[in-house]
């Protein structure tokens, strides 16, 4: 079965929570997700992020899942890194 | 909903330092009107105890009911506002987002401190009465101790409040403790 090893996704969301918040949420839902968060736009009420996610397994179901609880919009994917069996 | 997202919603939603205010000002609503009720009856002719308590108690009670519906009514609507200007700047829905939620939740948990907090102040103000009701106060006045035990109040939220502020917390303490003898010299007057 494939394994979704890794993604970029270009995020927008209210200014709370945090970046800090926003990755620590992300990272939350599985013990060896790392998370990397860049803001590359800072506008009056919202941000935009580039949000990369490594892990050996992602679920991308529980990652959108985790970006709309936290007020957050998923515009595009920008990066996927994908292994096989 | 568990503890964590609750907790989540109050910080994104900035509702701790509304907590606080409303805690303290309607607790200090709560705490001059159980003062003011009970100096009535203190400069006035005597009557039982049990009137005094009941009276304390449904002035309090009146004021946690409105404390609630108020604030509950006024949150919602703001909060409301606010998820509605943010949906907008996002152009898109945050009905599953802990924003939605905190509309109803935060908006709630604020409604019941400011319900609660005149409520628990009176009931520590009345303690007294109580005491004396049992005759467990040995020889002291009842209403002279529940006066006593409203000014200890009032200056402690007063303290809180110089705290919070970070302000000389002595200085904030003994602006709180002059509205209140002030209020009780009115009533002297009055009477």
């Amino acid at each position: 079965m494939p394994s979704l090893k890794r993604l970029v996704l270009d995020v927008l969301k209210p200014h709370l929570p945090n970046a800090l918040d926003f990755s620590l949420a992300i990272a939350a839902i599985a013990e060896d997700y790392r998370v990397d968060v860049v803001v590359l736009e800072v506008d009056e009420k919202t941000e935009t992020l580039k949000v990369s996610i490594e892990g050996e397994q992602l679920d991308f179901e529980r990652i959108t899942d985790m970006i709309k609880e936290n007020g957050a919009s998923l515009h595009s994917i920008d990066e996927v890194s994908v292994t096989g069996n | 909903m568990n503890i964590k997202s609750i907790k989540t919603m109050l910080n994104l939603s900035g509702s701790w330092g509304i907590m606080r205010r409303y805690f303290v000002v309607n607790g200090f609503d709560g705490a001059l009107t159980s003062l003011g009720l009970i100096m009535g009856f203190f400069v006035s002719a005597r009557v039982d105890l049990t009137v005094v308590i009941t009276t304390c108690l449904a002035a309090s009670l009146a004021l946690g009911m409105s404390g609630v519906s108020s604030a509950y009514i006024s949150e919602a609507a703001e909060r409301r506002r606010q998820l509605g200007q943010l949906e907008d700047a996002m152009l898109s829905s945050l009905e599953q987002s802990y924003h939605a939620k905190s509309v109803i939740w935060s908006a709630g948990l604020v409604a019941l401190v400011n319900g609660v907090a005149p409520l628990f102040i009176a009931l520590i103000i009345i303690f007294p009465l109580w005491l004396g009701q049992q005759n467990l106060l040995y020889g002291l006045d009842p209403l002279a101790t529940a006066i006593a035990v409203a000014l200890m109040i009032i200056f402690m939220l007063g303290v809180f409040l110089g705290r919070v502020g970070g302000t000389f917390w002595l200085w904030s303490g003994l602006q709180s403790l002059t509205v209140a003898l002030l209020t009780l010299g009115l009533i002297y007057l009055i009477n």
